[in-house]
């Protein structure tokens, strides 16, 4: 209306008017919209499943169809490990003993508890002993956090050499499993090896003396040790064998203190974070877990074929 | 000093060697555990066996089946419920475990104060226990990587298809022997071993004895050319490292004969080729050379049985 904008005072009070009138109006209006919608919202809230916040998160509906069941472990990125259905037997405990599932879950929990050491840990030779004191009187639950920890490790060794014993049990590392067992091998030597490492970093007796036995061997390693067979014949010496290669030096120090760190934190972790992947990887594409199978006898064992040995492929997902 | 249970004490209640009191427990457990289902196995293998008919309708496993019921199972929720049910009970028994038991912190690091005895972590216990037959570059290095490379061939030198998926002992008796005499007799028990018995100096401290860190070990062992006389250490050498040829042949021959055993093995046999049969012998001989040695060390006191000016045997 520019004709009105541009008229004298008398109209200003017209205009306050208009805008009073309006807001008034459209304040009635919002009310029963208000009211509506926030109905609405308040309805919404009981099925928050329906919400596109939810729907974005989660993509699946929630209801108590297998369709939906399935579906909610296949889209879940953390649940995709998993098929959506298995063997109805293979939940029995007596199966699996769950020993790998639990090496897992001991894993995370070390990387958690151990990346929160690390805000309180130097590796170096003037503070790292002095960083565990202070964990354990200082810290809050400082002192737990190092117990879990290193109970955890412990707990995950002989979890490992129980899952090793059941995979062995079973028969499950028999075709087509053969190079997942070969990977969880590595990772029972990866999770040693972690712990090993782990063992130095207090800085204190316990740990320099078992890292100094343990490494000490690595001398009479054959060709490459300084006192091992041939060592001393190809140049070794203890200054260039793999002993100073493992050590950065000829005695367990600070440089051993920081590469054990190193291995500890960063390097193993990471390694075995890769292995473990291929492992689950494998375990889904070998066609999920070996059993409970079906036994067989062995009158119906096959004459063995001749000649050179196929090669199993079989496309994902089926069994 | 005999019956000196506060020696015990202090042993087992170091808190590192707590997890091997709980090893103590968990391993013959879980043995009985599998060999509980591998014996339900194998009965209803027998049943199988003696009676054809019902081989062809029964559903092959010992756990209870009717017909109708779903082979499968849906993961959500029947396996992950149990998994987090286990997540829980495991967060439960490590915080318990770190509340009660505080992880040990010795003395800071001194190089000049020797620890008497200065032991390896308890899992590498098995290999610093071996050091006490062998020399560090077999203890040390060639049997740990014999270990690993022995645990990855398995799958490659193991040709019996049966017992793919399911306990049983009855169809896999050489391979589980194997095995369980590797893991159990020999890793385990070194274990135990290297932790509750071996005291200052590496001795043998039985369970209640004291550790008397004066006692002496007189050196009483010799090597095996000694024995016989022989002063020229290449002759010797030659001879030790005839002996050690001479045990892996026995034993070759004895392993075979072992494989030739039962109808059944004779079967598996038939069907290995060259190389696994090669290689499945060169593993267990190696295997069976470290309670060779204990033996020929604790009989007939025996340090080396093959010299030679680079390394013994
Ligand atoms: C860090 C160590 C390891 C982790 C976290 C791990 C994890 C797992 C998990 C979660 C499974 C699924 C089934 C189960 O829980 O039993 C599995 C299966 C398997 N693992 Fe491991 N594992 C580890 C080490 C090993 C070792 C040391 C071996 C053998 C030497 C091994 C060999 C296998 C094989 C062959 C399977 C397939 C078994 C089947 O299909 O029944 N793993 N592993």
């Amino acid at each position: 209306m520019p004709e009105e904008n541009g008229s004298g005072a008398g109209k200003r009070a017209g205009l306050l008017d208009t805008v009073k009138e309006t807001v008034k109006q459209d304040l009635a209006g919002l009310k029963g919209v208000l009211a509506e919608k926030g109905k609405e919202e308040l309805e919404a809230l009981k099925e928050p499943e329906k919400t596109q916040l939810f729907r974005s998160i989660f993509r699946v509906k929630r209801d108590d169809t297998p369709r939906s069941r399935a579906l909610s472990v296949l889209t879940n990125v953390f649940f995709h490990l998993h098929p959506a259905k298995i063997n109805r037997d293979a939940v029995r405990y007596s199966y699996t003993w769950g020993m790998g599932g639990m090496s897992f879950y001991l894993f995370l929990v070390l990387t958690i508890t151990g990346l929160l050491l690390m805000y309180y840990y130097h590796p170096t030779k003037a503070q790292a002993y002095r960083d565990i004191l202070y964990l354990h009187h200082d810290v809050p639950f400082g002192q737990l956090l190092r117990n879990m920890h290193r109970w955890g490790a412990h707990l995950m060794i002989i979890a490992v050499w129980l899952h090793m014993l059941r995979v062995f049990l079973t028969g499950s590392y028999k075709r087509p499993r053969e190079f997942n067992w070969c990977v969880g091998v590595i990772l029972m030597v990866l999770t040693m090896l972690l712990s090993f490492t782990g063992y130095l970093l207090p800085d204190d007796q316990l740990g320099f003396w078992a890292v100094t036995v343990g490494t000490n061997m690595a001398r009479a390693t054959p060709l490459l040790g300084h006192e091992g067979p041939f060592g001393a014949q190809l140049g070794m010496t203890a200054f260039n064998d793999v002993r100073f290669a493992l050590l950065g030096g000829s005695i367990v120090d600070a440089n051993a203190l920081l590469r054990a760190y190193i291995w500890h934190c960063i390097a193993i972790p990471l390694i075995a974070s890769v292995f473990m992947g291929v492992h689950f990887w494998r375990v889904r594409k070998d066609g999920g877990i070996s059993g409970p199978a079906p036994v067989m006898l062995e009158s119906e064992l096959k004459e063995e074929k001749k000649g050179p040995r196929p090669v199993i492929l079989r496309p994902s997902g089926t069994r | 000093m005999w019956g000196d249970w506060h020696q015990l004490w202090h042993i087992v209640s170091v808190p590192d060697n707590v997890p091997i009191v709980a090893l103590l427990f968990l391993v013959p457990f879980y043995t009985w555990y599998g060999f509980r289902e591998a014996f339900a196995h194998d009965r209803l293998i027998g049943q199988l066996e003696a009676d054809p008919q019902m081989a062809k309708t029964h559903h092959r496993k010992p756990y209870p089946y009717k017909t109708g019921w779903d082979k499968e199972v849906h993961v959500w929720p029947y396996l992950m419920r149990i998994e987090f049910l286990a997540a829980i009970i495991l967060t439960v028994i490590l915080m318990f475990w770190s509340i009660t038991l505080n992880a040990p912190l010795e003395e800071p690091a001194n190089p000049s104060l020797t620890m008497n005895p200065s032991k390896a972590p308890w899992y590498f216990l098995g290999l610093q226990e071996m050091l006490v037959y062998f020399d560090p570059w077999i203890a040390g290095v060639v049997m740990p990587s014999l270990i690993i490379v022995g645990l990855m061939a398995i799958p490659y030198i193991d040709a019996n298809p049966l017992g793919n998926g399911y306990y049983t002992y009855k169809q896999r008796r050489f391979s589980i022997w194997a095995f369980l005499i590797g893991f159990l007799a020999l890793w385990c028990v070194m274990i135990v071993v290297g932790t509750f018995i071996r005291g200052p100096g590496w001795q043998w401290f039985w369970p209640t004895q004291t550790w008397d860190h004066n006692r002496l070990e007189f050196a009483v062992n010799r090597n095996l050319h000694e024995i016989f006389g022989i002063q020229n250490r290449w002759i010797a050498a030659a001879f030790g490292g005839a002996v050690v040829g001479l045990y892996f042949v026995v034993a070759g021959y004895l392993m075979h004969r072992l494989c030739m055993l039962t109808e059944f093995s004779r079967k598996i046999y038939q069907r290995m080729t060259l190389l696994q049969i090669v290689t499945l012998h060169t593993l267990l001989i190696l295997m069976l050379s470290l309670p060779a040695k204990m033996a020929v060390r604790l009989l007939f006191r025996i340090k080396y049985v093959l010299v030679t000016p680079w390394f013994n045997i």
